[in-house]
């Protein structure tokens, strides 16, 4: 919550810049659509045109106006708010939900939305960061491909949402944030929310939004936020930025010279498809290869991409790797392979990855003096080829494209939308010569696919019994109880050892929804209940991995949950401490012969969450959920599982505070 | 560059041949291991990880004595080494029977969740 209660100054309406430079302007009446009415949708023209700027020098009251102490404007006429258009405007998106954390900045905005719009597309979810409120938009796009909006404070309030907009971002995920931002220096209340207001609030997060904007009157608005829809639901998806004149929400919408207001109609992009000679020179190399592979990260961005990859794999016989970026694969598929078969491939296809040098390469964190060496994973002469929408929206600063690896035919485009093509290509370029090899393939992934799961399911028995509990037994007695549900596992926090992915038969898109994208800490929790909320609206059950770092990001999330009736089983995956930074203190201490400090603590100092152990369980009951813990013994944790299952098909939220194994 | 330290460790271990461990404590060496950081990686009972041990298990482990130490004094890949001067041969070979002291885990045939 913004500390904000200086509000804007009563007197400010009396004397409205707008209406007072409005009146040097043409006068006529502005024309918006009624409350609840549709909104026009079609760009109709201004009946007159709009007055030009002029450069003549000017006259003497302008003069007057922009020099002296303004005077009031007595009985300025009111009229419709700029807020109630921009609600009209964004009526027409069917964003269905609004998480925003509140503030000054967008009070007449919020307002309008409430009142105006009847709180209905979009409605007002009560955020306690904004953080959280980005966080709940990601998940929430990535279980329904609808995106949301958040507003949040232009200054303040951004630099907490910061982080979740990176994610997004890396995750290659649609959000729309508006941030309130009062920009006129000499009439918005000093104090608090001149501590509040920036030039331009877009800077901060300019270089990991795909586009942004600071609309000047609200015709710009209309079309700045039809435009920012439209460029963050355009394959590579991402997240988009508004800088929003509290001036500009508050005051009636002023006159420009009798022009009529009009609201852009949405029409979705096409996304960008892989040119047609590139398809074709990748389906030679692919028909044509002895072993080849098909990599995945964020490939299937709809159900049907995984049909898709489905048919492209099957038509090669080919492994496929998938990175998990998405649910991109069925995992119940023999040709569903782990990332090491690189090693024998003669043609690797890429698609959407997030680090193709990763993939082909290894990084050792252990060389000579403690500086990590790389390493080749695949033979010389591997041909790779790639699809990544990514490369079309690349910037300099942030250094999410990861390292550059060179690549035999490149496709900057969008995967999903070039496999069609690319399947066709693949059929006929695969010679007769070839079909029966090629069919004798799928033989021995059978074989290995076997083989694969029974060591799994062994190196899962290993410490069955232990307490702390082992992430093995954590996830299967949680997929015990969840397998005759539509179930979604919404986010998978800490790691877990990937057990989710390696021994739950996921097959539908809903099934994984990936990771954070930038691996900001504190994505678990909202994204795990913003998915949860898209899953309630389309009768699934969510089931989450809660680790205990990430959850005390921004906790409040728990009670938005509570207050919303967003149900979702959030499992605890409880090690007690930051333990990937647990791992790199060892590291360094090991590297320079150094005994690391623990303290009192059992991990390196600053590592630990422990003395005081943190009762995540009294934490979620606090805030209206049901919780239990902490479980130790393993024999107790099915039961209740059993019992938080019941809370949650009944429509609540439950927390299970279990302390496990560090990973 | 694929070629094994564990191997050379192996190699190393059996040429200089440490001293037997015969009066090694398992229950000194379950302390040991986790005060000396081992369970961050291997998991307080050696049973590994994908993530973190490239999924080596330690407990119940076949290397002799000689190569476990060999291998943690000079392991140059994905585990980090630990010098004499951060950890006693003592330790190591009460971790060692620490670790063989694990009980072996129960038959997947008979975790009904496994099945
Ligand atoms: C930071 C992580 C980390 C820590 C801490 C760590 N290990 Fe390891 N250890 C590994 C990894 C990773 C491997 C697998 C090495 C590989 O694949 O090259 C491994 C392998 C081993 C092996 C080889 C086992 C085999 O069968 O090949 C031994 C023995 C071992 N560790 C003992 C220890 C002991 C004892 C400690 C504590 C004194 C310890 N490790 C601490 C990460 C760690």
């Amino acid at each position: 919550m913004i500390n904000d209660d200086s509000a804007r100054d009563d007197s400010r309406t009396k004397f409205n810049r707008r209406n007072f430079l409005a009146g040097v302007a043409v006068a006529g009446a502005a024309v918006t659509s009624a409350p609840g009415a549709k909104a026009a949708t079609s760009p109709d023209a201004p009946a007159a045109p709009p007055p030009r700027p002029s450069a003549l020098p000017p006259n003497a009251k302008m003069a007057a106006a922009e020099t002296g102490t303004p005077q009031e404007i007595k009985g300025h006429e009111g009229g419709k708010p700029g807020s109630d258009f921009m609600v009209d405007v964004i009526k027409t998106l069917d964003i269905k939900y609004l998480p925003c954390n509140p503030a000054s900045s967008f009070r007449a905005l919020h307002e309008s939305l409430i009142d105006y719009g009847a709180n209905k597309q979009p409605e007002f979810l009560t955020c306690m960061h904004e953080e959280s409120a980005v966080g709940m938009a990601h998940g929430y796009f990535k279980a329904s491909g609808k995106p949301l909006m958040t507003l949040v404070h232009g200054t303040v309030g951004l630099q907490h949402a910061a982080m979740g907009i990176y994610n997004a971002w890396c995750d290659r995920v649609p959000v729309i944030v508006i941030g309130g931002n009062d920009m006129d220096a000499a009439h918005r209340p000093p104090g608090v929310p001149t501590f509040h207001s920036a030039q331009d609030i877009n800077a901060l997060v300019r270089d990991f939004t795909k586009w942004d904007d600071t609309p000047t009157s609200p015709q710009h608005f209309a079309q700045s936020f039809v435009r920012m829809y439209k460029t963050a639901m355009t394959p590579p998806y991402g997240p988009v930025m508004m800088s929003l004149d509290a001036g500009l929400q508050q005051e009636p919408i002023r006159d420009y010279g009798g022009e009529k207001l009009y609201i852009p109609r949405y029409v979705p992009s096409s996304p960008p498809q892989g040119d047609t000679g590139a398809v074709k020179e990748a389906a030679r190399l692919l028909a044509n290869a002895e072993r080849p592979v098909i990599v995945v990260d964020r490939a299937a961005r709809t159900p049907n991409g995984i049909k898709l990859l489905v048919e492209l794999a099957e038509a090669l016989q080919a492994a496929v790797v998938d990175m998990g970026g998405r649910m991109n694969f069925p995992k119940t598929h023999y040709l569903n392979r782990p990332p090491n078969v690189v090693g024998q491939a003669d043609v690797i296809i890429g698609m959407e990855l997030s680090d193709f040098w990763g993939v082909v390469n290894g990084y050792v964190d252990n060389g000579e003096h403690g500086i990590g060496f790389n390493e080749s994973k695949i033979k010389p002469g591997t041909k790779l080829i790639s699809i990544n929408s990514v490369e079309l929206i690349t910037k300099s600063n942030y250094q999410d494209f990861q390292r550059f690896q060179v690549v035999d035919v490149s496709m900057p485009a969008d995967a999903e939308a070039t496999l069609p093509a690319l399947i066709e290509a693949v059929k006929s370029a695969i010679p007769d010569s070839r079909k029966d090899a090629i069919a004798k393939r799928g033989d021995a992934f059978r074989k290995a696919s076997a083989n694969g799961r029974e060591n799994v399911k062994k190196a899962a028995a290993i410490a069955w019994d232990a307490s702390p509990i082992s992430t093995a037994r954590l996830v299967m007695e949680t997929w015990n109880q969840i397998k005759d549900l539509d179930w979604s596992l919404v986010a998978s926090e800490g790691n877990v050892s990937n057990w989710p992915n390696r021994l739950w038969p996921m097959e539908k898109h809903h099934h994984w929804l990936g990771r954070s994208g930038g691996y900001g800490v504190g994505y678990g929790a909202p994204a795990s209940i913003g998915a949860a909320l898209a899953n309630r609206d389309l009768g699934r059950f969510s089931v989450s991995f809660q680790s205990d770092g990430d959850l005390m990001y921004a906790p409040g999330v728990l009670w938005t949950a509570a207050r919303h009736k967003i149900p979702l089983l959030a499992v605890m995956h409880n090690n007690r401490g930051y333990h990937q930074e647990v791992m790199h203190i060892q590291r360094l201490a090991n590297f320079r012969n150094r005994v690391a400090y623990l303290g009192n603590d059992m991990a390196p100092l600053g590592t630990s969450i422990e003395n005081p152990d943190i009762e995540y369980h009294k934490l979620a009951q606090s805030m209206g959920w049901w919780a239990k813990g902490p479980i130790k013994d393993p024999a107790e944790l099915g039961p209740a599982i059993k019992e938080a299952i019941a809370v949650v098909k009944s429509g609540q939220p439950a927390l299970l505070n279990v302390w496990t194994q560090p990973r | 560059m694929q070629f094994s330290v564990r191997t050379l460790a192996v190699v190393a271990a059996l040429v200089l041949g440490s001293g037997a461990a015969s009066a090694a404590s398992a229950e000194k060496g379950r302390k040991a291991f986790v005060t000396n950081g081992c369970w961050q990686c291997h998991g307080f009972e050696g049973q590994g990880s994908a993530v973190t041990s490239n999924g080596t298990v330690l407990s119940g482990t076949e290397l002799p004595l000689e190569a476990f130490e060999g291998f943690v004094r000079g392991s140059n890949r994905a585990m980090p080494p630990y010098r004499e001067a951060i950890l006693s041969s003592a330790d190591l070979a009460d971790m060692y029977a620490f670790l063989q002291s694990v009980p072996k885990p129960p038959a997947v045939e008979s975790i009904q969740l496994l099945k």
